[in-house]
């Protein structure tokens, strides 16, 4: 590693200094980040077009999540956002151990995250509220749904798996390049001068956090509620 | 050394609190409901966003983006709607063949 004796290490040939590279690869994932509004973008639209249109199908279809498990949901993401944020610090500040302890933390949310996003999951197919595969609700939540429509409230549901499931994708990905992260950091990779791969992968964290922080009330917090 | 100041601690554990508390506002307020709970997610965005990711500390072009990305996406959302709750505010024409008068002076 020549690079190491000239100081230069880990600036790629094409930057001048350490910063340079730094505010490349933030802008970078920025607009990567700006693609992913627009991805989204689409989901939020069709979805507040067909809420605008179908409300009554909406608010009942949106009684039938449970509003506990979103909103513990909610916190442990945010938490998550926290810690993950707390890791680019301790990379900052080269704290190494807590690096490391920050970065499982943080996928350890994420896993937790995804856990009772599967369950509930779960509890959507033992009410048979999934489109297309098993749609077929009885007792109290076929009540609640037949007035306004069956129809309706399984284009909610559609909204509902696919939105959430995106966002589930998005975690499983984050989880994935936090472990790449944690697998660096205890390699002792990053330091003050370098971190730049714990920022980037902590602002796609966040983002995805706040993805879920407009899908709770979007889903769950439909009228009726109380 | 690093382009971006290290936020302290405080910080970030002053709007995580921040972050929680506005998270816990379940309250009753009838038709203002989905204004208000969409306006603390907006709140809670705004504080990932300028803490969490840094853009209060980021450089212009980072702004730049961030403002791109928004401004796309009200635009799509503004002219869906624009679409959508307009189509009902000119009538259809009568048909060609119609023998009927024409109604205006």
């Amino acid at each position: 590693m020549s690079e190491a004796h000239s100081g230069r290490i880990h600036i790629a040939h094409q930057f001048e200094s350490s910063d340079q590279q730094h505010e490349a690869g933030t802008l970078g994932i920025w607009i990567f980040l700006a693609t992913e509004v627009m991805f989204f973008g689409g989901l939020f639209t069709g979805y507040a077009l067909d809420r605008w249109l179908y409300y009554p199908a909406f608010a009942a279809a949106s009684r039938v999540l449970d509003i506990r498990l979103g909103a513990i949901n909610t916190a442990v993401l945010l938490t998550s956002s926290f810690t993950m944020a707390l890791s680019v610090r301790a990379a900052q500040t080269a704290k190494r151990g807590a690096l490391a302890l920050l970065l499982i933390l943080t996928m350890l949310l994420g896993a937790v995250f995804l856990g009772i996003k599967g369950f509930e999951y779960y509890q959507k197919f033992v009410e048979h509220v999934v489109p297309s595969l098993d749609f077929a609700p009885q007792g109290e939540v076929l009540a609640r749904l037949a007035p306004a429509g069956l129809g309706h409230a399984q284009l909610f549901f559609c909204f509902y798996f696919f939105m959430t499931g995106l966002h589930a994708l998005h975690m499983i990905v984050g989880l994935g390049l936090l472990f790449v992260l944690l697998l660096r950091a205890l390699r002792s990779e990053f330091t003050p001068a370098y971190y730049a791969p714990v920022e980037v992968t902590g602002l796609y964290w966040h983002f995805v956090d706040i993805i879920w922080i407009f899908l709770f009330p979007l889903l769950y917090l439909i009228g009726g509620r109380f | 050394m690093a382009a971006q100041p290290i936020v302290p601690f405080r910080t970030y554990a002053l709007v995580f609190v921040a972050l929680l508390t506005t998270g816990a506002a379940f309250v009753n307020l009838g038709p203002l409901n989905t204004v208000v709970a969409l306006g603390i997610a907006f709140l809670k965005m705004m504080l990932v966003l300028l803490f969490f990711m840094h853009l209060l500390h980021s450089n212009k072009l980072t702004h730049v983006t961030a403002i791109a990305a928004a401004f796309w996406l009200l635009l799509l959302i503004g002219l869906v709607f624009a679409d959508y709750t307009s189509r009902g505010w000119i009538p259809d024409p009568a048909p060609w063949s119609s023998s009927a008068p024409p109604t205006h002076p």
